[in-house]
């Protein structure tokens, strides 16, 4: 079901942890709230959940207002960060416990756990209790059990944040499936952008209580609303300059032909390290530089290299390798660097 | 060969394991054969075999009226406590009230004052409401002193509890009675039913309070403190016996009831 929230603020004393949050989840989307540890990501979910009052603003679900109603009448399912299942129920008792709130008959509650199970697989694992399960497998249930009720909205807070990489990756690509299928409104809240990147329709960054910037993922990752955003999404490399006349002039590249429009005075340019070429493939490109390999770390179907040009201005550079390709070049050789301007996005100030 | 580390200091600590395990087992190891005794007095070792002392005290009514009535100050004393010190740690373990701390520390103040103040104080109070000589008056004092260990065993307990079930449970549809009934109590089982155990054994044991509220509606202990001063022999040996075994039966049921009730509560 849809939500909406609307200027919410709330303060923790002098601090204000919201600072006036507006947000729109359309039906069956799946918002990803992104942003560093105390940014206000886990507060605005709060407040959404019903554990939290704003002290100004409203949270709607489906249209209606909700900002005051307690948790258990929002009809939101929600994943917790260590799952909170209950130790003393097993399983099956864990993910029927919303479905006895509601009072539904026995059969109901027994048919529709079985149908929970099945869907996140686990069928013969009912009768075992949490702790009997690996992480991955509570991750599961925690997952059964803010589903199967049927809920309006499915919150999840960093729930991958203990289990180990490979199990996080399969994890993410079964969630989203079953988000899909479900077609179940989403809010999941995470400080792994890789995370938000492979998950979500869309993504709100978040930081110092405020979203800085919302949209599709490829949207925030090419071009960011802010320094901020281009930072914490994906790596860069920021570079400061002068414009004059559409044209910016760069420690090391010289002048740098910028978008159209764009008016004189100073401007922070986004190069992304994949948009950055090494060696002869360089000669074609209209900027060009020199630099030192400050170190290459190689990263399998990549290479990571720091590289420092003439004027001292460090970058990150990132080379795709095939198994034929010869080795990135080694730390302390000297290289040719180019891109392309059109790879360029001016970050907007302030 | 299997291989051991630091054989030596672990031979060690099971003398010492043993040594004090001794010393905790002499009492019963001497009251216990006292109690079947066929001296007339108390002796030790014990010259010959009889069950005469338990057939004493199971013929004189005096010793079952005793009995039964500290039977009775004991449940009544676990009901209060639990009744009043579950709530309370609750507060004191949930309240974000300044100085919320200091009162924590206070609810040991029963432990901490002498039972002998304690009990000419509530003499003084119990003798104006008239609840001298009355069975649920040594019920309501032992109240107060079992108190601290509701409030310190619940309070332990609510401490390792993770509050984001509580939270988790009222996002999946539950009202708050629920939640504390279906999830928060069952996994302080453990801490309930040491604390439950450890008001019924510190009421059916208390004296000094008994000998100064119980009047004429004698406890088990009063009766046996009586006894000893006006004859002394072995029947007291024989209800010490029976009330050791009745502590050990309520030890066992906190064990079945209370999986690892007792050993893991404190120390959690």
């Amino acid at each position: 079901m849809q939500l909406s929230v609307t200027g919410i603020i709330r303060r923790f004393g002098p601090v204000a942890a919201l600072g006036g949050v507006d947000l729109d989840v359309a039906e069956g989307e799946f918002l990803t709230i992104l942003g560093p540890s105390g940014s206000g990501k886990t507060t605005l979910l709060k407040a959404i959940a019903g554990f939290e009052i704003p002290d100004e603003g409203a949270v709607r679900l489906g249209g209606q207002d909700v900002t005051l109603a307690p948790p258990r009448s929002r009809e939101v399912g929600m994943v917790f960060q260590n799952y909170a299942l209950f130790p003393h129920m097993s399983v099956a008792q864990n993910i029927a416990f919303p479905l006895e709130m509601r009072r539904r008959p026995r059969a109901e509650v027994r048919e529709r756990v079985a149908e929970a199970l099945r869907l996140v697989e686990l069928d013969s694992f009912g009768d075992r209790l949490p702790r009997q399960l690996s992480g991955g497998q509570q991750q599961r249930v925690a997952l059964a059990r803010a589903i199967v009720f049927n809920p309006r909205l499915l919150l999840l807070d960093e729930p991958f944040g203990a289990l180990d990489r490979k199990l996080r990756e399969s994890l993410q690509l079964e969630v989203r499936r079953l988000q899909r299928r479900l077609k179940l409104t989403t809010l999941f809240i995470t400080h792994d952008q890789e995370e938000a990147l492979i998950m979500s329709d869309r993504i709100a960054v978040m930081d110092k209580g405020r979203i800085q910037q919302i949209g599709l993922p490829g949207e925030l990752y090419a071009r960011p609303a802010s320094r901020f955003v281009a930072d914490f999404l994906g790596e860069s490399n920021l570079l400061e300059g002068r414009a004059r006349n559409g044209v910016a002039e760069l420690a090391g590249f010289g002048a740098v032909p910028l978008p159209p429009a764009q008016p004189d005075g100073k401007v922070t340019l986004l190069l992304r390290p994949e948009a950055l070429r090494i060696g002869a493939s360089t000669a074609a490109l209209p900027c060009r530089a020199e630099a030192v390999v400050l170190d290459t770390v190689f990263l399998g179907q990549s290479a990571k290299l720091r590289l420092q040009l003439d004027g001292g201005t460090e970058m990150l550079a990132r080379l795709p390798l095939r198994p034929s390709d010869p080795p990135p070049p080694p730390e302390g050789s000297r290289v040719a660097l180019g891109f392309a301007p059109e790879d360029l996005h001016v970050v907007p100030q302030g | 060969m299997p291989r051991h580390r630091n054989r030596g200091g672990s031979i060690l600590l099971g003398i010492f394991a043993a040594l004090v395990f001794f010393f905790l087992l002499l009492p019963l190891l001497v009251v216990f054969p006292i109690s079947l005794s066929s001296a007339a007095y108390l002796q030790f070792p014990p010259p010959g075999f009889s069950w005469q002392w338990y057939q004493r005290y199971l013929d004189d009514p005096g010793w079952i009226e005793a009995t039964i009535r500290s039977l009775q100050v004991a449940a009544l004393c676990t009901v209060l406590a639990m009744g009043l010190g579950v709530p309370l740690a609750f507060f004191l373990n949930r309240s974000r009230l300044p100085g919320i701390r200091v009162l924590d520390r206070l609810t040991a103040a029963p432990i901490i004052v002498p039972t002998i103040i304690l009990s000419i104080a509530l003499y003084g109070v119990f003798a104006r409401l008239q609840l001298i000589g009355e069975w649920y008056g040594v019920a309501i004092a032992h109240t107060i002193l079992a108190l601290p260990f509701v409030v310190i065993l619940v309070g332990a307990g609510l401490r390792s509890f993770d509050a984001a079930q509580e939270q988790a449970a009222a996002g999946l549809g539950a009202a708050w009675p629920w939640i504390i009934w279906r999830v928060t109590l069952p996994q302080l089982r453990p801490s309930l039913v040491s604390a439950a155990f450890l008001s019924f054994v510190s009421s059916f044991d208390e004296l000094v309070l008994a000998m100064f509220l119980s009047g004429a509606s004698m406890t088990l202990p009063k009766k046996m403190f009586d006894n000893i001063l006006m004859e002394i022999d072995p029947t007291i040996a024989a209800v010490s016996v029976l009330q050791i075994l009745l502590v050990a039966v309520a030890l066992g049921l906190t064990s079945l009831f209370g999986r690892g009730a007792l050993t893991t509560t404190i120390t959690r």
